[in-house]
């Protein structure tokens, strides 16, 4: 016999945490689900659009009658629950109803404050909180002429914006002097006031209201300054309560919500709560992201796997009306130990706020251009120190470089109709669209349903600006606590830290030691657990071919139509006829429909189909040319320029120095590609200070540069410092290479790797620290010993992996 | 349905790897899994017609080289939020033998 799991309040966190223990133990439990409304589960936070008039019920509806039915869950559909009997596990409803229970879930959510003046309970005096309260608006709107919110707050400008274009003449009444003073500082309130009075809402700022005037039916509004104005509807949007009024009846400890523990458990262990009903660690939360992280801990106890912990939310808060871009996060106002940096742009609109205490974003707030709000969030919830970047901060992350969405950096003012993916053709309205009609919430969910920023990710800042703006608020799991993949709950550092510690040499073994979820991982974690356990015990761990990507196990580039394309090393860019005719000869031989000079100075061969693979190899070798890597996450090509022996302004061996560069690093397996050059002079004709490690030299000897690509965002290397000699050069680059090696995320190039850990980090352990560079580098060298082994030789003449290149049967 | 045709062993196909099987109306990629299940499908995505056999094998899923759809291998249907099929092949196998009937069953 099955347990019984009864859930009190059909809301989207309780729903969400039953969905949730579906997925994970769909057969643990009979459910039954109490909700007080007539409906199934809707979408509340998207109540906004529906009011003004962009999104029906229809649309934002989650999980529909025939969902539960679907799914065996018994509704009891506009049924309040009035009492839950403890001793005896059972909850009662006011018709009477009763069921028995093993688990309750409390998601009994938040009721809305009404302000206890006279008049408040005439008819025409609402909340805006249900389907209920958006039907009496629209109602009204139909009738009535004049509409007054009181409470300047995100709910109540988002109501008094859905009933202006209702055609309403609405009046916003704020008790103090700024609007959404929680979210908001003066200076962006007063810009957004400006804004919303250009599109015709009225304000009475410092107001408060002393009475509803009217007698069967609201007339007007009485403030305490003895103002009054007319009114036809009401609305009250001055805050949430969490509802706890059933919890505290029967004895729950309870303070501002009901108090939950770390695993959404109330202080009776058989019933639980979460969502806004909730209070956990002090803090109440009314945004939808956190609140589905509280499903996700839930159903995990609730499955009694018991290893999931909650451990609160920081959030960020977007107002959804539609062309206004404003953000916020974390403390904006700061105090005598903060610092600010501040820029406002009048003309443009634009103002930006961010509050720095020792260097760490405290918090930021944003109006008319928000694309960076992502990146500051980001920074604020890793701690990360700043001061590596400061000067650029303000300019944002995502500013000039970016390609691939038309140069728009702000969701807000784009139509409908305009590309926001380039690289799979995905519109805003497609974003905004599949987000509402199929209750989207996470970018993750963005991404495998539109597909947008699925690709390149150049544009993944304005997906999440219109998923933002969409769903009214952002939220982001710290790295730290980042899943690698769907395959387990390890963040990739856990991974690398227990491959070290634990000493763990084969995927396998991580799988088990870590006790992944899946039989074996996916496409995208078996990559990453290869390449940790090969680049942290190169000596011992085995390379898993069928554990790589095609390129890296074929040793070929696969083109789109399934030929491949091969790249010869060419030391430094340096070549000789011989090679050439060598390339040449493979070329006519094997008739290879195209070739081409690559952006790293080397010659691609297109078009070579598979299994002619080793014998074009076997060729190439021949000539004394072995595999370019330019299909892996790894070393690629270290480019040159002109140097010294020709160039009338080269100082130093700079060609000789990319040569020796690239004949010690040749082989070596990466987090992701890395990419070299060695420039002659500060003319830097190899274009040194866009590639992960550049050198640029000088008179007086070589400047290291770190962490630059080109690419989808441009990014500038950092200046590590100056060296004076070429085996310091040699070196530092085995030592920033074996740190990158070491610490990096697989996937992760060297410019995000920086942004991430700050260059400092990368200065003390590979400048300041002679002993740990000298480590790092003689660590590199081990790990070398075992990966430069040309693997086109290999295949080409000693027959490894064969069953790569040939078929298994040709028929017919 | 019947044709039976013999394309080689189990340990032909590394584990959690495919090979082809090449025909005059095109490539049949044959799939391994962990427990050494073996599945057959048309070696091209729904999507581009990605040779889905140079792709990553887990569980009863290869995920395509070319734009990472997943595809199951029992049966060729498209993991959802993606959408299509690829055709897929009978498969029997007799003493380690693999035989393969080139009638899709999809």
């Amino acid at each position: 016999m099955k347990e019984k799991l009864v859930l009190i309040g059909n809301g989207m966190a309780g729903m969400r945490a039953i969905e949730e223990l579906l997925d994970i133990a769909p057969e643990m439990y009979d459910i039954t689900v109490f909700g007080a409304e007539p409906y199934g589960n809707y979408n509340r936070i998207l109540l906004s659009p529906v009011l003004a008039g962009e999104k029906t019920i229809d649309d934002i509806m989650l999980n529909d009658e025939q969902w539960y039915a679907d799914n065996g869950i018994a509704l009891h559909k506009g049924k309040k629950v009035s009492s839950i009997d403890r001793r005896n596990r059972k909850v009662i409803a006011e018709d009477g109803t009763t069921e028995e229970y093993d688990r309750l879930l409390l998601a009994t959510g938040s009721n809305p404050f009404i302000i206890p003046v006279p008049g408040h309970d005439l008819p025409g005096v609402i909340s805006f909180r249900d389907i209920y309260d958006v039907d009496a608006m629209l109602e009204s709107s139909k009738k009535h002429k004049h509409a007054v919110v009181i409470g300047g707050g995100l709910l109540g400008l988002e109501a008094a914006n859905g009933l202006m274009l209702q055609g309403m003449h609405v009046t916003v009444v704020h008790l103090v002097d700024t609007l959404m003073e929680r979210q908001m500082d003066a200076v962006s309130g007063g810009m957004l006031k400006k804004s919303l009075e250009e599109r015709g809402l009225n304000f009475l700022m410092g107001t408060s209201t002393e009475a509803i005037i009217g007698e069967d039916h609201v007339k007007g509004v009485r403030f305490k300054d003895g103002l009054e104005i007319a009114a036809d509807l009401v609305v009250m949007a001055v805050g949430i309560r969490p509802n706890m009024e059933l919890a505290e009846s029967v004895g729950l400890h309870c303070e501002r919500g009901v108090v939950v523990n770390d695993t959404m458990q109330t202080y009776d262990p058989k019933i639980y709560a979460i969502g806004e009903c909730v209070q956990h660690r002090g803090d109440t939360y009314g945004l939808v992201a956190p609140l589905f992280e509280q499903a996700k801990v839930c159903a995990n106890h609730l499955a009694k796997m018991g290893i999931a912990r909650y451990e609160g939310s920081v959030t960020s808060t977007k107002l959804k009306v539609t062309g206004i871009d404003l953000f916020s996060a974390g403390d904006f106002i700061g105090d005598d130990t903060t610092e600010e940096i501040v820029m406002q742009d009048a003309g443009r609109g634009i103002y930006k706020k961010i509050v720095l205490k020792d260097n760490k974003i405290q918090g930021a707030v944003m109006y008319g251009d928000t694309v960076d709000g992502a990146w500051y969030f980001q920074l604020m919830r890793d701690g990360t120190d700043t001061s590596d970047f400061r000067t650029a901060l303000m300019l944002g992350q995502a500013h000039l470089g970016d390609s691939g969405h038309g140069g728009n950096t702000a969701a807000a003012n784009m139509s409908d109709d305009m590309e926001v993916c380039g690289c799979n053709g995905v519109c805003k309205g497609d974003i905004v669209k599949a987000i509402t009609t199929k209750g989207l919430f996470t970018l993750d969910d963005v991404r495998s349903h539109t597909k947008a920023s699925n690709s390149c990710g150049s544009c993944t800042g304005l997906v999440e600006q219109i998923l933002a703006s969409t769903l009214g608020g952002d939220y982001s799991a710290a790295p730290h606590s980042k899943p690698m993949c769907k395959c387990t709950d390890h963040s990739h550092d856990d991974v690398r830290q227990a491959i070290k510690e634990r000493h763990l040499i084969s995927i396998r073994g991580v799988m088990d030691a870590m006790q992944w979820k899946s039989v074996d991982g996916c496409a995208s974690c078996r990559p990453a657990l290869n390449y940790y356990v090969i680049a942290t015990w190169p000596a011992e761990a085995k390379d898993d071919a069928q554990s790589r990507f095609i390129n890296e196990r074929a040793h070929a580039n696969i083109q789109k139509d399934g030929t491949y394309s091969v790249v010869p090393r060419m030391w430094g860019g340096l070549t000789t006829p011989k090679e050439l005719r060598a390339i040449a000869d493979v070329v006519d031989k094997f008739k290879v429909p195209e070739m081409k000079v690559t952006g790293g100075q080397r010659i691609d061969l297109f078009g070579i189909k598979k299994e002619d693979l080793p014998a074009v190899w076997a060729d190439l070798n021949t000539a004394g040319m072995v595999s370019g890597h330019a299909y892996g996450k790894s070393l690629r090509t270290v480019k040159t320029c002109v140097g010294k022996t020709w160039c009338r302004f080269g100082t130093q061996d700079s060609t000789g120095v990319g040569v020796e560069l690239e004949r010690l690093s040749w082989g070596s397996w990466m987090p992701h590609k890395f990419k070299m050059a060695v420039s002659g002079c500060p003319r830097n004709c190899a274009e040194a200070t866009i590639k992960d490690y550049g050198v640029v030299c000088v008179d007086s000897g070589y400047e290291l540069h770190v962490g630059g690509n080109g690419g989808i965002t441009v990014r500038v290397t950092d200046l590590l410092c100056k060296v004076e000699t070429e085996e310091e050069v040699y070196e530092y680059s085995k030592a920033f290479m074996q740190l990158y090696r070491e610490e990096a995320h697989y996937l992760e190039r060297t410019a995000p790797w920086i942004e991430r850990v700050g260059l400092s980090h990368i200065k003390q352990y590979v400048e300041e620290d002679a002993e740990n560079r000298k480590a790092l580098a003689a660590r590199f060298d081990e790990s070398q010993k075992y990966a430069q082994i040309d693997p086109w030789a290999e295949r080409a003449s000693k027959g490894v992996a064969k069953h790569e290149f040939t078929s298994l049967k040709q028929i017919g | 349905m019947s044709d039976w045709i013999e394309i080689g062993t189990i340990e032909d196909i590394p584990v959690l790897g495919a090979r082809v099987v090449s025909t005059a109306d095109g490539n049949i990629g044959v799939f391994r899994t962990v427990d050494d299940e073996i599945f057959a499908l048309r070696d091209e995505c729904p999507h581009q017609k990605g040779p889905l056999s140079q792709g990553i094998v887990h569980g009863k899923r290869v995920t395509c080289p070319l734009h990472n759809w997943n595809i199951e291998l029992d049966g060729g249907a498209v993991v959802a939020p993606d959408e299509g099929c690829t055709a897929s092949y009978p498969v029997k196998i007799e003493d380690g033998k693999i035989f393969l009937s080139l009638v899709a069953t999809a």
